[in-house]
This record gives C-alpha cells, structure tokens and sequence, in this order.
C-alpha cells in the first residue's frame, strides 16, 4: 500500500494514492477529475498542462506527484466560475480570447501568476510571461490583449484575487 | 438573397425534421451535420436560426455531428458550413416558421398578417395570443420536405446575424468545466490505450521483437500493436517499452531527400493542363520572366494530440470522434474492419483545433480496432505528441513554377503556372480509399485513395488559386499530382491555395518592381473585380504611410480571393530583418459578403494570419532514418508569442451579399506579404519557405558572393 500523499487542492485538503513519480497531471485528471488542466506533450514543451503550486506555475505532465506534498496546488477550476469569475476569465470571456480552447487553461494560469506579482503588464511582459504556451489557432493577439485587460479589471475590483 | 438552387445540405437531407425538432418546451432544437473545430461554427448556425425563427438565441439547442441523429453534411471543410449548412438552416428556419404562423391564424381565425412572433410568442396587434411555437409545433408535418420557397428575412430585420454574439463553447473552456473535449470523456470501466505505430508505411512486425509488459495487456493485429492498461501512466510505460524493442523491417521507408524542396517536381505524377482566355501575339522572349517557388511538408501540430473512445458491445460499434466527418468515417470504419454500416454509431466530440485533415480519424480507427478485441469495455486512445507531429497525414510539399510573357509597359500578357505537389483531398472516403492507419496495419490493407484533383468549380485543390485575380489575356495552368506519394499527405487548411498564391503574390511584387511600378498600382492596373479592388484599396488606407523606412525593415503586400470564389483579402505586413525575420504589424482588409458573427470572423482571420505567419517562418517536416524526424516541439517549433505582431483588421460592410467562408482566405496571402516585406527588407528574394535564419544567412551569402 504505497503512502497517502496530502495536498491542498483549490482551497481543498485532498490526498492521493497514486504511486510516487506519477506526474501531477494524471492525478489531476485520472484521479480528482479536474479536467481544465490539459495533456499537450507531456514534456514542458506546451503549457497546456499549467497550474500553480504555492503561486508559481509548474507543468503538471512532467512533476511527479511525491515532489508536491504539502503544497498548494491551483488549477483553472480553482480560479472562478460562472458566477465569480476570477479577472483573468471575465476578460478572457469578454474579449473571446480563444478559438478551440485547448491551450487556454494553462494561458490563464501563467496570465494570473503574472498579474500577481505585474498587475499592470506592458505587452511585451505578457508575451515573456506567456512564451512557454503554444497556441496553434493563432489566439494570440486576443490573448495578450485579454491578459492587459485582466490587469486592469483587477485594479478596478482592487481585490487581491 | 436566396439563391434558386437549393444549398447542398438541403439537397441531401431534404425533410425538415432532419435539421429542425420541438422536443423540449421552450427549446427549438436545431441539427447540423457541421461541427465546432474552434472555428466558432457552433455560433454562427445559432445566430441565424434564432434570427429565422425569432427566437432568443439560448432558446436554441444545437446537436452536431452524430450519425443516429441530424443530416449527412460530409466534411466540415473549405469553409463551406456558413453556406451550406448555414444556408439550409436558415431556409428551413424560415419555412418552418412559415408553417407555425399559418398554424396559427388558422386557429385564431384571423389573416397571417395580422400575427407576428416575438421569441416564439404568438403577438396579433401587439398583444399576447397565449399561442406559442411549443403548442403549435405538434400539429406541423416536419416529416415533408422542405421547399425552400420560402423567403429568408430581408437585412433590415435581422436582429441576431450580424451581431457579436459570444461563442457558445468558450464558457465551459474559460471555466474549466468537465467534458469541454473529447479528452475528457471517463466512461465506467474505461480502458487506457497507446498505440504503437508502424515507423513507416507497410512496415512488417518482426514477431520475436514485442516486449512483455507485466502492467498492460498487448494487443495485436498483424502489424497493429497497442498497450492497454486501465491506469493512464501504465499503458503509457507500456507503450514505451514497446516501442523501444519493437523491430520492424519491409514496407517503404520515407527518403531523407523528401526534405529537400524540390524533390516533389522528380515523382511520378498524373498531369493535366488548361487553358483560358486568347493568346496574345509576343514574340520577344525576352520579356517572358521565369520564377520557382517552393514550400516544404508542414504538419498540423494540432495542441491536442489525437484521441478517441469505442466501444464495441451486443455487436454495436460506438465511437466517440474529433473527426471533421463523421458519416464517412462510419463509412470507412464498417468498410476496413467489415462491420455493417448500420452496427456503427459515431459520435462527434470536440478536440483541439483542427485545419484539415489530422490524426482524428485515425485515432477513431485505433480506439475501434481496440475495442473490437476487448468487447464491452469502453476504449480511449491518445496519441502522443509525437505521433500527432509525425502519424497525422501531413500538407504536402509544393513546387510553383510561374512564367509571364510581359507587355512593353511590364504587365502580363501570358502567363503560366505550373504546380507539384502530393494529393491534398485524401479524406477517409475520397476517391474509393479507405485511408486509416490501423486499417492500412492490418491484413491486407485496403488500397490508399487515387490522388485526385478537386474540379475547378468547387475550387480546385492543388490548382485551388491558381487561376488569377487579375485580368491577363492568357492563361495556363499545368498541373502534377504526385502519385504513390509517401509521406502521406492530404488536406490541409488552404489546400493548395498556400503554395500557388505564396507564389503568384510573390511574382506579381517581383513584375512589379521589374516595371518600377508600386506593386498596389501594379496590381490595381490589372484588377477588374470591383471587389478586389476595394479590399486593396481599404488595405493601403488603413495603413500608416508617414514613417521614412528604417534600415533593416520591409514592408510587403498581397491579395487574393480564397478559391475564386470566396472571401477576399488584402494584408500589408511590416518586418524587421536580422538574419530573422521579425513580424512588426498587420494590416488586413477582408471582404466575407454579410457576416453573421464580426468577432468570429475577425477571430477566425487573425488566427489565419498568425497560423500562416508560422508555416511561412519557422515550419518544415524533415525526414531522416525512413522516418519522420520532427517529432517534437524542439524541432518542430511553431510560433510564439512574443513573435507574434499586432493585427488590425477591417471588414468590410456588405450585408446584402451572400455569406463567404473566411477560415482558410488568410493563408495564401500572408505568406506573401511576409515574403514581399522580406524582400523589401533584404533587397533581394527567397523563393523558398520556410523562410528561416538559416535561409536568410545563406541567400545573403549566396548573394554576396
Ligand atoms: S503537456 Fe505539459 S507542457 Fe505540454
Ligand atoms: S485556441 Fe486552439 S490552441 Fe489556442
């Protein structure tokens, strides 16, 4: 029986039993069902799997399990929802930041760990801060744009979100 | 506003309860055989059956894409759904309409002019009926056929088509609710599957070689090979260990020389030619100007790798697919692993962004072939990104050669287009092929399709483009579809309209300096489709043309109208060039006749420039050791974002003219505009995409020399 290992999950005590060396991901999805986090590679070469652990991202297809004990992990479904949209998804929604939607749980999770320590981001800042995503419908531009955007509705909430 | 033949997908599905259902109070339920790829079709089709049927958009529910319920629409491919799936809802919509108000008065008594609707209501002088759609609707004969008689709503009452409504998939993509993708589905007892591809096409399985694996089961036909494990991270180790023993000898390995940008023009080739308009008398030779332009395999690299889920139970096939046609596949399926038509269901899920042709129906012959061996246990495939940048059926390369015979003054009198590439329309389906990789792995795989041409009136496939926008007296177009093409290539956003406007966009700029005339002028000079001309002439007016040019920079233009026949576009692009070339900005003018959705149209351009912009820049599949060599993200990269460059977009207002596709009108010509700019940047031209660091060292060199 191999040892439980416990995390805080969106605000949430969760443990797993998955052996050591499982990547985050498969736990994420297989396990817990949180299926914002995407598979793209499996090799840090995408983004699309990006969530936070204590604030920073990290690629969840290449951390294995075990490393994360302890730790605060943050996926897309622990940002908002429908009703309380975290900034970065109201300006997402609201600039129809996206085509196929593959790539843009892992964009909004950088976008957040960004405005987090940038809140007002020059562009260039924004495509730095997004370089490890790829996005192959060519979303881009709305992207970076909906990023500026999620600065600013952050400054107007004055919350720390 | 209603043309008199009727659209396709009418033609094909002909009874109104094929498109159009009343199941649910308050609901109207619309069916389409198109479906969402991230291009925002979903939306669309909402907006204009709620504007017919005047009804608030949330009241329409959309199925898409299932073969036990809906139309048979083919592909969703060439940007065609606006208009034919599009247009068959939109007549359908309004004859059922038709139908409720007459349904109505009759059981008011009164005239149908009396009546009018609001969100489903029935309002006679402006007041409540207490009659509704959902009372109504049982009392109709949807089971008839449509007529299409009857008149769609003129633009002054449109309410809903023209306006921004937000995409219907994106909350549940933004909010990261469960099931947005195929990749999410967890059916009870789901079994994980890898599949362990053939290196090459007819590699033969050396039966000494396959590893044991203690955490997953094999499972073998011939020469398909998968690893199936209930836990994910199992079938996966279990594929790699596999594959890492596996030997495989015979069949065809691929040639390292098909990297090479002219190895297409050496293949053995079906060949055909035409000609059009009247040759004008020249007999100088030397204003005839001869140019070759060249583009490489490049691979869809769709975000999401591949994925699918069968389930093979009491002798019924159940497929769950990302497939852009779901009919053919059933008809594809049942031919390769000879199954009845009738015993297949497949359905349609969302996956990553799709431009063509990808891994998608081969992922659902996988899960398939699995799910046969493995009766009653649901079965989901993924591919990994390797096999996603490598299995997939790739675009394929393209030499253009063009030849112009000019008038004294430096304009076309002649010209000549001749075109090599691989086969673009190689569906599963087309041309009598059944083209699946597990079927191709079993025993005695089933021919691969003939390599066809798509006729020139639905818009060509590799000559798709070729035929000018411009108003040149005589014209050739000669063109070679490599046969027995390995790598396997088919259709790709664009088709062969990337290659041959790249090229024709490319030569008018070089004609057009050969004459000292600026090549919008040049153009212009030889435009006589007003239409053209007025997304040229937006394109140079919303440009900034203050700024003196900064060493090292270029600007470049292009136009072209997607197939003849659909939308039309003009770009500038500004770069910066240093040894690599950066974009600067973009300024773009389309013209897609009425646009039902302006921010999906704008969304859908954008992406179709900066997709483009990759392709042109950075993209190239290499082949070395039989295989393909790019295999990843490293070397196989696509654009990022810190390259990628501020667009502005206009569109242009035409809301009287009939709805043209947009998806694929960006392609062609952003490739030129960047390879203009480049040139204007350099002062001198590479005729050879993708247009590189490497290249650009190299012409720079070549051209010191
Ligand atoms: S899936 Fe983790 S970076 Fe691509
Ligand atoms: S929106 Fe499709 S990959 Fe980014």
């Amino acid at each position: 029986m191999p040892e439980q290992i416990e995390l805080v999950v969106n605000g949430q005590a969760r443990t797993t039993a998955s052996a050591p060396g499982t990547p985050l991901l498969d736990v994420v999805r297989g396990e817990w069902r949180l299926m914002a986090s995407r598979f793209g590679c499996g090799s840090e070469s995408c983004g699309a799997c990006m969530v936070l652990a204590d604030g920073k991202p990290i690629y969840a297809c290449t951390t294995p399990i075990d490393a994360l004990a302890g730790k605060a992990i943050t996926t897309l479904e622990g940002l908002g929802d429908e009703a309380h949209p975290h900034p970065v998804q109201q300006a997402f929604i609201e600039l129809q930041a996206g085509q196929c939607g593959y790539c843009l749980s892992g964009i909004m999770i950088s976008a957040k760990a960004l405005l987090d320590v940038t809140p007002k981001p020059t562009r260039a800042e924004i495509a730095a801060a997004l370089d490890g995503h790829l996005c192959r419908c060519g979303a881009h531009a709305r992207i970076l744009r909906a990023v500026a955007r999620a600065g600013e509705l952050m400054a107007e909430r004055g919350v720390d979100v | 506003m209603i043309s008199n033949t009727l659209p396709l997908g009418l033609v094909d599905n002909p009874r109104l309860d094929q498109w159009i259902a009343f199941d649910a109070p308050g609901r109207v339920g619309i069916k389409t055989g198109k479906v969402e790829l991230g291009q925002g079709i979903l939306t669309a089709l909402v907006q204009i059956a709620a504007d017919e049927l005047d009804l608030a958009p949330e009241r329409i529910a959309l199925v898409s894409g299932q073969t036990n319920a809906g139309p048979r629409e083919g592909f969703t491919a060439g940007s065609l759904s606006v208009e034919h799936s599009g247009g068959s809802i939109r007549l359908v919509a309004a004859e059922v309409r038709a139908m409720l108000i007459a349904a109505a008065a009759a059981r008011l008594g009164c005239s149908v002019a009396e009546l009018t609707i609001d969100d489903g209501a029935i309002i006679r002088h402006g007041l409540p009926t207490g009659l509704d759609y959902w009372q109504l609707a049982p009392g109709l004969d949807l089971q008839r056929k449509a007529s299409g008689m009857v008149a769609v709503k003129p633009a002054h009452l449109r309410r809903v088509i023209g306006r921004n409504l937000p995409r219907i998939d994106l909350p549940g993509k933004i909010f990261g609710g469960a099931g947005a993708f195929i990749h999410d589905l967890r059916p009870e007892g789901l079994l994980h599957a890898r599949v362990i591809r053939q290196p090459w096409p007819g590699a033969q399985l050396d039966d000494n070689s396959v590893a044991d694996v203690a955490d997953a089961q094999i499972i073998r036909r011939h020469n398909f090979l998968a690893a199936v494990a209930s836990v994910e991270q199992m079938a996966v180790a279990a594929a790699e260990k596999i594959a890492a023993h596996s030997k495989w000898s015979g069949g065809t390995p691929l040639t390292d020389a098909s990297t090479e940008p002219r190895w297409i023009v050496e293949q053995p080739s079906i060949d055909s030619s035409n000609s059009r308009g009247v040759r004008p008398e020249v007999s100088d030779p030397a204003r005839r100007v001869k140019r070759s332009y060249a583009k490489p395999f490049i691979a869809h690299a769709s975000i999401g790798p591949s994925c699918a889920l069968a389930c093979f139970d009491a002798a019924k096939l159940s497929v769950w697919t990302h497939s852009q046609g779901v009919f053919p596949l059933r008809d594809q399926l049942a031919r390769a692993l000879h199954i009845e038509v009738d015993a297949i269901t497949v359905h349609h899920v969302q996956g990553a962004g799709c431009y063509g042709h990808n891994g998608a129906d081969d992922a659902a012959c996988d899960a398939a072939v699995i799910a046969l061996s493995l009766p009653g246990k649901p079965i989901r495939v993924l591919w990994s990104r390797e096999d996603e940048l490598a299995s997939a059926p790739f675009g394929t390369s393209m030499v253009v050669a063009l030849e112009a015979t000019l008038s004294p003054g430096g304009y076309p009198l002649d010209w000549t287009t001749e075109i090599w590439g691989g086969p673009h329309a190689q569906r599963p389906g087309a041309a009598g092929g059944v083209n699946l990789l597990a079927a191709d792995a079993l025993p005695n795989p089933p021919a691969r399709p003939v390599p066809i041409e798509i006729p020139e009136a639905a818009g060509g496939s590799g000559a798709r483009n070729a035929p000018l926008l411009y108003d040149v007296a005589h014209q050739t177009i000669i063109n070679h579809i490599a046969t027995d093409l390995l790598p396997r290539t088919s259709s790709m956003r664009g088709l062969g309209a990337f290659a041959n406007v790249f090229a024709i966009e490319s030569f008018v700029d070089e004609l057009a300096a050969m004459a000292g005339v600026d090549p919008v002028r040049y153009r212009l000079a030889m435009t006589i489709d007003p239409r053209a001309r007025a997304v040229m002439e937006q394109a140079v007016a919303m440009t900034p043309w203050d700024a003196a040019k900064a060493a090292g920079t270029g600007r470049g233009f292009a136009c072209s109208r997607y197939k003849n026949r659909a939308g039309y576009l003009a770009v500038f692009v500004d770069v910066q060039v240093d040894e690599e070339v950066r974009l600067q900005r973009v300024w773009c003018a389309v013209d897609a006749g009425l646009v039902i959705n302006p921010d999906g149209v704008r969304n859908q351009v954008e992406g179709g420039i900066i997709q483009a912009a990759s392709w042109t820049l950075k993209e190239q599949v290499r082949f070395a050791e039989g295989r393909v060599a790019t295999r990843t993200w490293d070397n196989y990269p696509i654009l990022r974002f810190s390259e990628v460059p501020a667009i502005e977009i206009v569109l242009m207002d035409r809301p009287r003219d009939a709805p043209l596709g947009v998806g694929e009108v960006a392609q062609g010509p952003t490739a030129a505009a960047i390879a203009n700019a480049v040139a204007d940047a350099l002062g001198l031209r590479i005729r050879d995409l993708p247009l590189t660091r490497d290249r650009i060292i190299a012409a720079v060199a070549t051209e010191a020399s």
